[in-house]
C-alpha cells in the first residue's frame, strides 16, 4: 500500500524536479542529519583544499610549512612542469576517447531504448533482458577477452581500442535510464503522431528526442565522466606514451616525480579542471537529472 | 521454428506488426556492440579459463588445469576475503551516512543546495587522481597528519595491513557517499507530504516519523543504492591499484587486482580467467540476492516509475 502512494507521486516529481518545492517543508531541526551534513562537508573539503593550496607551493615550502596554510609566495612552476610533460597530448587523447565513445554510445542507446518502449515482441524483450543482465555484471571481469579481441582486430595501442569497449560498457545503464524516461512520455502524444501519419523515425526525432533531452544529457555526462576517468582500459589496451589518457598519465607522472608532491598535486588539479568547469556550467542539469534517473 | 523466427517477427497481428517491425531494427546497433564487447567477452572468459595462454603467444587448450591451479592457490580465498571485507565495511560505513545526509539535503533551504554542489566534487575526480592525492596526503612523514603533528593521523596508513584496508574503505566512502546521498535526497523528496502530515496529526515525533515513514519508503532506494555499492565494490581496481598496488604484501589484493596481476603481470591468462569467472559469479550472485531481499527489484521498481 505504501508503494501505491509512491507510484502515483513519482512521474510528476521525476519530470519536473522543480515542482517538488511545493512538497513538504519539514518542521523542526534535524540535528543528527545536520551534524552529519556539516561534518561530511569538512571531510570532503579539507583534502580538496589541501590538494589545491599544496599545488602552488615550492617543494621546500611543502616540507617546512603548516600543510593547511596557503603558500606565502605561490608559484606556478609545478603547473609548468606538468604542462611540459606532454599533458596537452594526454588531454587531447582523453577528449578524443571520451567524445568518440559517448556520442555513439548515447545515440545507440537512445535508438534501442525507443525500440524497447515502442515495440513489443519477444526479440525486444530479450534485448532488454540482455542489457539488464549487463548491469549486474562487473564488466571489468571481461577485460582479458576484450584484450584478445582488440589484438585480433589489430587495434592494440590505439585510441580506438579504448573507444570500442567503452561504448559497449556504457550501453546497459544508458538504455535503462532512457527507457524509463521514454516510458514517461504520455501515450497520447505517440498516438497523435501516428494518427498524423508520422513514421516511427520521425516520431523518434520530433517527439521522443526533444522530450528526453534532459535524460540524454544526464546519461552523456554520467558515462562521459566514467570514460574520461577510466583507467583499466587504457592501462591494458595501450602501451606507448603517445596514446596515454589523463588518468594513466597521472599515474606515470607520480611514478616519475613521486617525491615532488606539489607537482604531483598540480597534475591532479590540472586533469580535474576541465571537468570542474563543465560541472560549474551544467551542474543543475546533472544533479537533478542524476537523482531523477537513479532514484527510480 | 526453423524458418519462422524472422518472418513471424514481421507478421504478428496486423495493426501492431507494422509499428513493431519499424522499430525493432533500432535496437540492433546497440545490441551488436554489446554482444561484441560484452557478451562475447563474457563467454570468452569462460572459454579462456580452459586454456593456457601467456597473453602474447598461442592459446592452447589445457582442460581443467587452470581451475585446478587456481582453486588450490591460497591467494584465491585471501582475495575473496579481502574483496568481501572491503565490500561489507564500505557498505556499513556508506549506507547509514548516505541516508542521514540524504534526508538532511532533502529540505529546500538554499544553503543545503550549496552543500550538495560541494559534496559532488569528489565524484568528478578520477579514482587515479584520488589515489595519487591520498598517497601523498597519507604519507606518514610528510603528509597532512604529519604536517599538523596529529599523532593519530600520522600513522603508516598504507604500510600496515589493517590500516591499508581501513584507508581504502575511508577513501571509497569519501568518493561515493556524496553520490549515494544524492540518490537518497531524490528519493526522500518523492515521499508524499501527506504521509508526514498524517503522522503529525497522530502525534508522531521526528524520530518516529523517520523510522515509520522515511525508512520504509526508502526501501527500494536502499536496495538500488546497495546494489550499486556492492557490485561497484567489485570494480575498485583503479583506486587500489594506484594507491597500494594490492599491498602491503597482499593485504588489499582484491579479486579484480588478483585477476590483473595474475593475467597481465605473471602472464597466466588461464588462471586469471578463472578469477574473472569467479568475479562474474560473485557479482551476479550478489545482484540476485539483493533483488530477492528487495522483494522484486529491477522490474518492479521500473514499473513503479512508469
Amino acid at each position: 500500500m505504501t508503494t501505491t502512494a509512491t507510484s502515483v507521486d513519482k512521474p510528476a516529481a521525476v519530470r519536473r524536479p522543480k515542482n517538488s518545492r511545493r512538497q513538504r517543508r519539514r518542521g523542526g531541526p534535524n540535528w543528527l542529519g545536520g551534524l552529519a551534513g556539516w561534518i561530511w562537508l569538512v571531510i570532503v573539503m579539507v583534502p580538496i583544499y589541501w590538494i589545491v593550496i599544496t599545488s602552488f607551493k615550492t617543494q621546500a615550502n611543502y616540507y617546512a610549512m603548516n600543510p593547511l596554510k596557503p603558500p606565502t609566495s605561490p608559484t606556478i612552476d609545478n603547473y609548468q612542469l606538468v604542462i611540459q610533460s606532454d599533458f596537452a597530448q594526454y588531454f587531447i587523447n582523453s577528449v578524443l576517447v571520451t567524445a568518440g565513445a559517448i556520442i555513439p554510445a548515447v545515440l545507440l542507446s537512445f535508438l534501442a531504448a525507443f525500440a524497447i518502449v515502442r515495440g513489443n515482441n519477444w526479440f525486444l524483450t530479450g534485448v532488454n533482458g540482455v542489457f539488464l543482465m549487463g548491469l549486474a555484471i562487473p564488466l571489468q571481469a571481461t577485460i582479458i577477452p576484450v584484450y584478445l579481441i582488440i589484438i585480433k582486430l589489430q587495434l592494440y595501442d590505439s585510441l580506438l581500442a579504448i573507444i570500442l569497449p567503452s561504448i559497449a560498457f556504457a550501453i546497459p545503464l544508458s538504455v535503462l535510464v532512457l527507457t524509463n524516461f521514454i516510458r514517461d512520455v504520455p501515450k497520447e502524444l505517440f498516438e497523435s503522431m501516428r494518427v498524423d501519419g508520422a513514421s516511427e523515425w520521425a516520431t523518434l526525432w520530433n517527439l521522443a528526442f526533444p522530450l528526453t533531452r534532459p535524460a540524454l544529457v544526464t546519461v552523456s555526462i554520467y558515462n562521459g565522466l566514467a570514460v574520461w576517468n577510466g583507467f583499466l582500459l587504457p592501462l591494458i589496451l595501450t602501451q606507448s606514451p603517445g596514446r596515454r589518457t589523463l588518468p594513466l598519465a597521472l599515474w606515470t607522472f607520480q611514478g616519475q616525480y613521486g617525491v615532488n608532491v606539489p607537482a604531483v598535486l598540480a597534475s591532479v588539479v590540472l586533469t580535474t579542471l576541465p571537468i570542474l568547469i563543465l560541472y560549474a556550467v551544467g551542474r543543475r542539469q546533472l544533479l537533478s537529472g542524476l537523482t531523477a534517473g537513479f532514484s527510480k | 521454428m526453423t524458418t519462422g523466427a524472422p518472418t513471424t517477427l514481421l507478421t504478428v497481428g496486423h495493426s501492431r506488426a507494422g509499428r513493431t517491425g519499424a522499430v525493432t531494427w533500432m535496437a540492433l546497433p546497440a545490441l551488436v556492440f554489446f554482444i561484441a564487447f560484452g557478451v562475447i567477452p563474457l563467454l570468452g572468459v569462460l572459454a579462456l579459463s580452459f586454456t593456457r595462454w601467456d597473453g602474447i603467444g598461442e592459446i592452447n587448450p589445457a582442460g581443467l588445469d587452470s581451475w585446478r591451479v587456481e582453486l588450490n592457490d591460497p591467494g584465491l580465498p585471501h582475495a575473496l576475503k579481502v574483496t568481501f571485507e572491503v565490500m561489507i565495511l564500505s557498505w556499513v560505513v556508506q549506507t547509514p551516512l548516505s541516508i542521514l545526509i540524504g534526508v538532511f539535503l532533502a529540505s529546500h533551504e538554499r544553503y543545503r543546495a550549496v552543500l550538495a554542489v560541494l559534496y559532488f566534487i569528489p565524484l568528478l575526480l578520477s579514482s587515479a587522481a584520488i589515489a595519487v592525492a591520498y598517497k601523498a596526503l597519507l604519507d606518514p612523514n610528510f603528509g597532512l597528519g604529519a604536517g599538523l603533528h596529529i599523532g593519530f593521523l600520522s600513522q603508516d596508513w598504507l604500510g600496515k595491513d589493517k590500516l591499508a584496508l581501513g584507508a581504502v574503505v575511508f577513501i571509497v566512502s569519501w568518493q561515493f557517499i556524496p553520490f549515494h546521498s544524492l540518490i537518497y535526497q531524490g528519493a526522500v523528496r518523492q515521499i508524499p507530504r501527506s504521509m508526514y502530515e498524517a503522522a503529525e496529526i497522530d502525534g508522531a515525533g521526528r524520530v518516529r516519523q523517520f523510522w515509520s515513514i522515511t525508512l520504509p519508503q526508502l526501501k527500494y532506494t536502499i536496495v538500488a543504492s546497495s546494489t550499486l555499492m556492492v557490485v561497484g565494490s567489485l570494480t575498485f581496481f583503479d583506486l587500489i591499484f594506484v594507491l597500494t598496488a594490492g599491498g602491503p604484501g597482499d593485504a588489499t589484493r582484491v579479486l579484480a587486482l588478483d585477476m590483473y596481476k595474475t593475467g597481465f603481470q605473471a602472464n597466466l591468462m588461464g588462471p586469471a580467467s578463472v578469477i574473472a569467472v569467479i568475479l562474474v559469479l560473485v557479482g551476479l550472485g550478489l545482484a540476485l540476492l539483493l533483488r530477492r531481499i528487495g522483494g522484486g527489484g529491477a522490474s518492479d521498481s521500473q514499473l513503479e516509475g512508469a
